[in-house]
């Protein structure tokens, strides 16, 4: 497809959407699907065929709204109304709403913090566009990053465009995306690969999975920008089979983009030659490290390798390989289209852009937000996120997953960027966050993720494979109040031993849920010690230190 | 094609769904997980018939095969019974209770995680985070993700599969 | 696998290597572009204590022992599959590594049943000796000790599964030498195994050429010929890199 084609598609596209006096967009993401989204759009479909105004009225599935708390979720265009916890039920009226005032009972107030305090990059198009019609996304202006990249630039222009927007790698370790593209655009090799990491492992954290959902053109489009800048002709996507929705989509989104011409060979008339293809996880967290990943992608055991050499010289197949977590591909057209300045002028100096968080555990607004770098954690979880549900105390954020830390609440004004979120014993992550209040157990949850690594461990080095199972040992006994202070020595020995002497990212990090915990509430491991006290009440247990229920999982 | 492929173990018109899946990708080694995955799609589970062919026809070493199938826990080795309750524990579902799911299935049924209950009606098993997590706690039931749910919700759940067939 | 090591070497065409010149412990050293920091430290009888590692095979970098400091980097790195570079400054024997390399020892000896007083490599065990270097006198972790299989269906060979250390010696020669792949790793975590074919008997395995090259390279007592007695069971590992050189010769 040329650019005048392009345009030609977009404009045919755009009248026929505007012909529609009003256009009911229904949330068709995973989230809202489980309560029910589904059947909300068909009810409307049939509701709009049965009172004979198809030409009226349109439906459309899109991607995710956002806010997966007031889901099935339904917004009304051209007017906006927001309407949360939708059900089959309610088509009728709302359809008869239409031409006048919105149902109340049903409409959430558009101008609520969890919807005016974002600002969308990655997410711009979740819930506005259908995400298996390619046009929406072409109206959309996208696949204009990549025809700019390829006709207009060279893969040299493309690498300083990324450098000079700053932008860092969204999946957890935060290395600035504009280096690692241009190590890999210098690196030797007669073939090179790119590699979507959507194996998105983090528990509590569903932002790929939604941005995969709601815009997969998006993520082809990243990839084949990727794929020019550094030199490959030939890209991978590695998505998690626990997630057979985005499968769905993405399958059919690159099956759209071959036959429109974005990829296969001379690309936009161009020598630009890019395919993907899709090659599913299995169930093992490790393969998010990205050695561990390629290993997988070469039907091989999921375990990692020492770095160097990295992918960047040494890949798949010994071949320069760039990986890429799906939330930075995410980022990509936008800055080829706005330019790399734009991108740079939001967020903090150390922290360029957006980020997307998953918001989840007690919290009043669960669902995925996009915010600027630089936010408070306060205005995340109190403004956007609503609070605690049922007046409950804050007691700790848990981000970054099994990598990373829990944040009591004398952080809450922390700004959000790496830096900081290193600074005080945690990581930015992949942007899962967990909020917890009072009736979570502080050891408890760490020795929920001490047995997550323990599961998790690929079993290659000595440190993760025999020392996580003896910290879960150890947690175990503390929750039970069969511990002593020398089993926490001993704990806190194995942190350092673990942390120091692993082979990968996976072991070097499972102590930190333990460290930080350690080290912002001491004081409930030591209830449990002294007192065989659970001070959340989570952990019961007799005086004889045998297990009611509670922490025995 | 160099190698001359294997015969299928049986006659059961499912092989062809796992030649279709390594004639895809050329037989390369590389393929392994994928066609693993088209195996356990097609039969449910990994039969050790099912790795060796996969082995052969891939020009395998069957301990690699071995080993793949069980490095990742999305495979399974053992037939699953006739319902699958998958119980999500990730972060999020499990400050929100789904340990005491999993408690309140064992209680009531005996079928503790990974395990099928002694008829075959149904497996429980457990997952890392379906990503659902806005949800908490999630329990995917043959492939449908509800969320919110209950001990009680599960439990009234399985029983109906049990009712449905007696 | 760090198979880029091995792969560069058999390139016939790739002819220039470039000498690089380090310190290792204060010492001035010099080695070419694709040595690693084990190879230049032995020839300069600097030891470094490894267990994986055996000259003749890939390196993995799995057992972690061999980690040394170096200078400027921001984690510790295992000098068996770290390449050296110019102006290096290495240090093998700092206080905390020869800590970490003690801890991760009792970790093993904590992790199955290594009793040394029923083995057969008693007094011939590599994992025997390191303990012995680095000073193991207790083991400060509790005995995880799973009671794990010993088959013993071939004919002349065994493998005790309590004493495995998960080095994947044999599974890399048995590879990388033998051709046959018989041994691979099955599961994960603490679970992981060595294994034969499809899970299936030593005896009954139809890889197997019965080479014995596994027991040969075992660090420990897991892999033994059968009727050797307790401390009978010596083993040699110095037909490795003729052999391999050999290979690559043909």
């Amino acid at each position: 497809m040329i650019p005048d084609e392009l345009n030609e598609m977009a404009e045919e596209h755009s009248q026929k959407q505007n012909s529609f006096a009003h256009r009911i967009h229904v949330c068709a993401a995973a989230g809202c699907r489980s309560s029910g989204g589904e059947k909300v759009a068909s009810a409307f479909e049939d509701e709009i065929k049965e009172r004979g105004q198809t030409e009226k009225i349109a439906v459309k599935r899109t991607g995710c709204m956002g806010l997966c708390a007031e889901g099935p979720m339904v917004i009304v265009y051209p007017d906006e109304t927001i309407y949360g916890k939708v059900s089959p039920a309610d088509v009728a009226e709302i359809i008869d709403s239409l031409d006048g005032s919105p149902v109340e009972r049903l409409s959430l107030d558009s101008e609520m913090p969890f919807f005016s305090e974002q600002t969308q990059v990655v997410l711009e198009n979740a819930g506005r566009t259908e995400p298996e019609s390619l046009e929406d996304y072409i109206v959309a202006e996208g696949y204009s990053g990549l025809i700019t990249a390829i006709t207009e630039m060279t893969p040299d222009e493309v690498v300083n465009e990324m450098t000079k927007s700053g932008l860092r790698g969204r999946g957890g370790g935060g290395f600035p995306t504009g280096l690692k593209w241009s190590t890999v655009a210098k690196a030797d090799g007669d073939k090179k690969y790119v590699v979507c990491n959507a194996d998105e492992g983090d528990p509590g954290a569903f932002m790929d999975r939604s941005v995969l959902e709601s815009d997969p053109h998006r993520i082809i489009e990243g990839m084949a920008i990727a794929a020019y800048a550094v030199g490959a002709d030939h890209g991978y996507v590695y998505l998690r089979a626990e997630y057979p929705l985005a499968i769905e989509r993405l399958k059919k989104a690159i099956r759209q983009a071959k036959r429109a011409g974005f990829l296969g060979t001379e690309i936009c008339d161009t020598q630009f030659d890019f395919s993907i293809e899709i090659r599913l996880g299995a169930g093992a967290f490790v393969c998010g490290e990205e050695t561990a990943l390629m290993a997988s992608i070469e039907g091989r055991r999921g375990q990692p390798r020492p770095r160097p050499p990295y992918p960047a010289n040494y890949g798949l197949w010994g071949f320069p390989t760039l990986i890429n977590n799906v939330e930075t591909l995410g980022n990509v057209p936008t800055i080829l289209r706005k330019g790399g300045e734009w991108f740079a002028s939001i967020g903090t100096d150390d922290s360029k852009g957006t980020k997307v968080f998953a918001l989840a555990g007690r919290i009043v607004n669960t669902g995925l937000v996009e915010v600027p770098m630089g936010i408070t954690l306060r205005e995340i979880i109190f403004d956007i996120g609503g609070g605690i549900p049922g007046g409950g105390n804050f007691k700790a954020l848990q981000t970054g997953g099994p990598s990373g830390g829990c944040i009591p609440a004398q952080y809450l004004d922390m700004p959000v960027d790496y830096g900081s979120l290193a600074k005080v014993g945690s990581i930015m992550g992949s942007g899962g966050m967990i909020v917890m209040d009072d009736s979570s157990c502080m050891v408890d949850v760490a020795k929920y993720f001490m047995d997550f690594c323990r599961t998790e461990s690929c079993g290659k080095c000595i440190p993760c494979r025999a020392g996580t199972p003896q910290m879960h040992k150890i947690l175990t006994k503390i929750t039970n109040g069969e511990a002593t202070h020398r089993d926490l020595d001993i704990l806190k020995d194995l942190c350092d031993l673990v942390e120091n002497t692993s082979l990968c990212g996976l072991g070097q990090t499972s102590a930190n849920p333990v460290k930080s915990t350690l080290k912002y509430f001491e004081e409930e491991y030591i209830a449990h010690i002294e007192q065989g006290e659970c001070p959340a009440g989570v952990c019961k247990f007799k005086r004889t230190g045998e297990v009611i229920n509670g922490c025995s999982s | 094609m160099p190698l001359k492929k294997t015969q299928p173990p049986s006659d059961d018109k499912r092989w062809k769904l796992i030649n279709a899946a390594m004639r895809r990708h050329g037989y390369h080694r590389s393929a392994l997980i994928e066609v693993l995955h088209a195996v356990q799609d097609a039969f449910g589970f990994l039969e050790d018939e099912a790795l060796e062919y996969v082995a052969d026809n891939l020009t395998l070493p069957p301990s690699m095969v071995y080993g793949v199938a069980t490095f990742y826990h999305f495979f399974t080795l053992k037939p699953k019974g006739e319902h699958a309750c998958v119980i999500c524990t990730g972060t999020a579902c499990y400050i929100k209770g789904a340990g005491d799911i999993i408690d309140e299935i064992q209680d009531k049924f005996g079928v503790g995680p990974g395990e099928t209950s002694q008829d075959g009606k149904f497996s429980l098993l457990t997952a890392r985070c379906v990503g659902a997590c806005s949800l908490a706690p999630a329990v995917v039931y043959d492939g449908e993700v509800a969320g919110h749910q209950t001990p009680e919700d599960v439990i009234k759940t399985i029983q109906e599969w049990f009712g449905n067939d007696t | 696998m760090v198979a880029h090591l091995n792969r560069k070497r058999r390139d016939p065409v790739r002819t220039r290597r470039k000498v690089k010149t380090l310190k290792i412990n204060g010492l001035d050293v010099s080695g070419t572009d694709e040595q690693t920091i084990l190879e230049v430290a032995r020839e300069n009888d600097i030891s470094i204590p490894t267990l994986c590692t055996l000259e003749g095979l890939s390196n993995i970098g799995a057992c972690r022992i061999c980690l040394v400091e170096v200078e400027g980097a921001r984690r510790l790195l295992p000098a068996c599959a770290t390449l050296i570079d110019e102006g290096m400054v290495v240090k093998t024997k700092t206080p905390r590594v020869v800590e970490y390399r003690r801890k991760l020892v009792e970790l093993l000896f904590a992790e199955k049943n290594h009793y040394c007083a029923v083995c057969v490599s008693n007094g011939h065990c590599e994992l025997q000796q390191l303990a012995e270097d680095l000073g193991v006198d207790h083991i400060r972790y509790p005995y995880v000790y799973p009671e794990l299989n010993v088959d013993a269906t071939h004919a002349e060979l065994g493998v005790d599964h309590n004493r495995c250390v998960l080095c994947q010696r044999c599974v890399r020669v048995c590879d990388e030498l033998e051709g046959a792949h018989t041994w691979d790793m099955m599961d994960r975590g603490e679970n992981t195994r060595v294994v034969t074919d499809m899970h299936q008997n030593w005896g009954e395995s139809k890889t197997c050429t019965e080479c014995g090259k596994c027991v040969q390279v075992c660090p420990t007592g897991a892999l033994f010929k059968k009727g050797s007695a307790v401390g009978e069971l010596e083993k040699e590992t110095e037909f490795l890199p003729y052999l391999k050189v050999m290979r690559e010769e043909q």
